[in-house]
């Protein structure tokens, strides 16, 4: 007679549940290898061309009309707000300077980063974890494709293009919100404005805001993917993929702010 | 001498697992499973819910691994290859998903393109487009073909679900569960739809089932997992001519009902 038989049910093995911190170790191993997997296999060929750009289609365009408006409001209120405080010691001249340093600087690159963490990070994160929980990434698998260079690589390799995209162009939005301020309350022409906003941006500014930017539009893809792609419990778990890549999302990308500041202050003094 | 190359053909295995252990955390699934599966044969898969029968070819993919026990397909070892040779195996084994798992932000078209595609970059547009009108005539819904799967029936998404796997030609096919809720009418469609495959594309089949008509049209050979391993294996009336209690009441309810 088997012995297996005589078991009673469920439970011939002991398998002891990892801790908090063993569990903790093991999703940052997780992470990691999702990590590598992603720099091993999004550079080799076979390319996803139609899919990368497809995309880049959603994640770019489709969040141009809600940056627009975040960036051209920025831009009036950052304006208007700071006018006070500079009136104060007569230097509302310095408003155009301080406007583009700051939105190029910080505000941009942030304010961009945010909105895709919350729309871009979330679909992705629902997208792939409705995917998951309906084997349809097991499908993949099982017709021999490879899903993660279909389904993640052209995800985060899309949303660290365009975030530095976005980026630049909220940036040149604010201004105009900017310019639509100024130009009511004080005379001061286009030209003027753009020339002073500009002549204050050095390139280093727009080698920090570059990088910035390229590091969250990463972080932005890699945290919804891996939500995502790794999400299970069904529709509970799709809710949970969603609403961890947004939280984490905006988590790293002010961990990464706070970094990338000192970094660059490095070479500014 | 022609006839005994084929005998001798069909005699040789496609599947062979042998002592399979399959645990989640506490709960042991699979205890020691044997299985093999010959060359042009039809093996239906029995079993309560949860018995492991959706894990035991989850495993023969290699969409999980197993945790003890030797797993060859197609003279592969299933667990030991790497992921590249695994990919080259998957070519050969079709897989059908219970819920069909079709792409649903994609065609029925785009859904049957993309694994060809994939594989076979060589093809011209019109091959592709060949191949995919060829397996949708043989599951007969070449009408679909530029639907959503949202636009389908549930009878419909099982048939592009098994299009979708034979535009591969695969040698060996995996049926999780092909009658799932469906109505009685369209089980029997899709019961000879898989006797229709094996004969048209000369597959050898696993299919996982609790449905007693389906494992009857369909099974040359009927296996009974119960308690994590398979303790009744035959033809249909070799299973079921039994008084183990725990194989009779299964028959009864799906007879009597």
């Amino acid at each position: 007679m088997d012995k297996t038989a005589e078991t009673p049910a469920h439970i011939r093995k002991e398998v002891k549940t990892p801790g908090k911190l063993s569990r903790m170790f093991l999703s940052f191993y997780d992470v990691c290898q999702f990590v590598t997997r992603f720099f091993k296999e999004g550079f080799l060929p076979p390319y996803e061309g139609k899919e990368l750009m497809r995309q880049c289609y959603d994640i770019g365009y489709r969040s141009l009309a809600l940056i627009s408006l975040t960036g051209f409001i920025t831009g009036i209120v950052f304006t208007k707000q700071s006018r006070p405080s500079l009136a104060e010691f007569g230097a509302t001249s310095w408003l155009p300077s301080l406007v583009g340093i700051a939105l190029l600087r910080t505000l941009a690159p942030l304010l961009t980063s945010l909105i895709a963490a919350g729309k871009v990070g979330s679909s992705i994160g629902a997208e792939l974890g409705s995917m998951r929980v309906t084997e349809q990434i097991d499908a993949m698998e099982v017709s021999a494709t490879n899903p993660f260079k279909f389904l993640v690589t052209t995800r985060v390799l899309a949303a660290t293009i365009t975030i530095p995209i976005l980026t630049f162009y909220t940036a040149m939005v604010g201004m105009l919100g900017a310019l639509l301020n100024v130009s009511l309350f004080e005379d001061t022409s286009a030209r003027a404005f753009f020339q002073m906003s500009l002549e204050s941006i050095t390139f280093l500014d727009i080698t920090a805001s570059t990088v910035k930017a390229v590091i969250f539009g990463f972080t932005i893809g890699i945290v919804g993917c891996y939500q995502g792609y790794n999400s299970s419990k069904g529709t509970e778990g799709v809710g949970k993929a969603a609403n961890s890549a947004v939280v984490i999302g905006m988590f790293l990308i002010f961990i990464e702010e706070i970094i990338s500041v000192q970094f660059f202050s490095l070479f500014r003094t | 001498m022609e006839q005994k190359k084929t005998t001798d053909r069909d005699q040789e295995k496609v599947i062979e697992v042998k002592g399979l252990y399959k645990s989640f955390g506490n709960y042991e699934v699979l205890k020691g499973v044997d299985l093999d599966l010959h060359r042009r044969e039809n093996l239906v898969v029995l079993g309560k819910s949860g018995t492991g029968k959706s894990v035991l070819i989850k495993i023969l993919v290699g969409l999980l691994s197993p945790d003890e026990g030797e797993v060859k397909v197609l003279g592969q070892h299933v667990d030991q290859i790497s992921y590249k040779e695994l990919l080259a195996l998957r070519l050969k084994v079709g897989f059908s998903f219970q819920n069909s798992a079709l792409y649903d932000s994609m065609t029925v078209r785009q859904n049957l393109e993309f694994p060809l595609v994939r594989n076979q970059r060589k093809l011209t547009k019109g091959e592709v487009n060949q191949a995919v009108e060829r397996v949708l005539d043989a599951v007969g819904l070449l009408q679909t073909i530029n639907q959503m799967p949202s636009e389908l029936s549930g009878g419909q998404r099982k048939r592009v679900g098994i299009a979708r796997t034979l535009i591969l030609q695969p040698e060996v096919m995996l049926y999780d569960e092909p009658t799932a809720g469906l109505d009685p009418i369209t089980c029997l469609e899709i019961n000879s739809l898989i006797n229709e495959v094996q004969e048209r594309f000369h597959t050898s089949s696993i299919v996982i089932t609790h449905d007693l008509t389906c494992a009857k049209a369909v099974g040359n050979r009927v296996a009974m997992l119960l308690d994590g391993k398979f303790e009744r294996q035959g033809t249909f009336e070799e299973v079921f001519n039994t008084s183990d209690e725990r194989v009779k009441p299964f028959y009864d309810y799906n007879f009597i009902q």
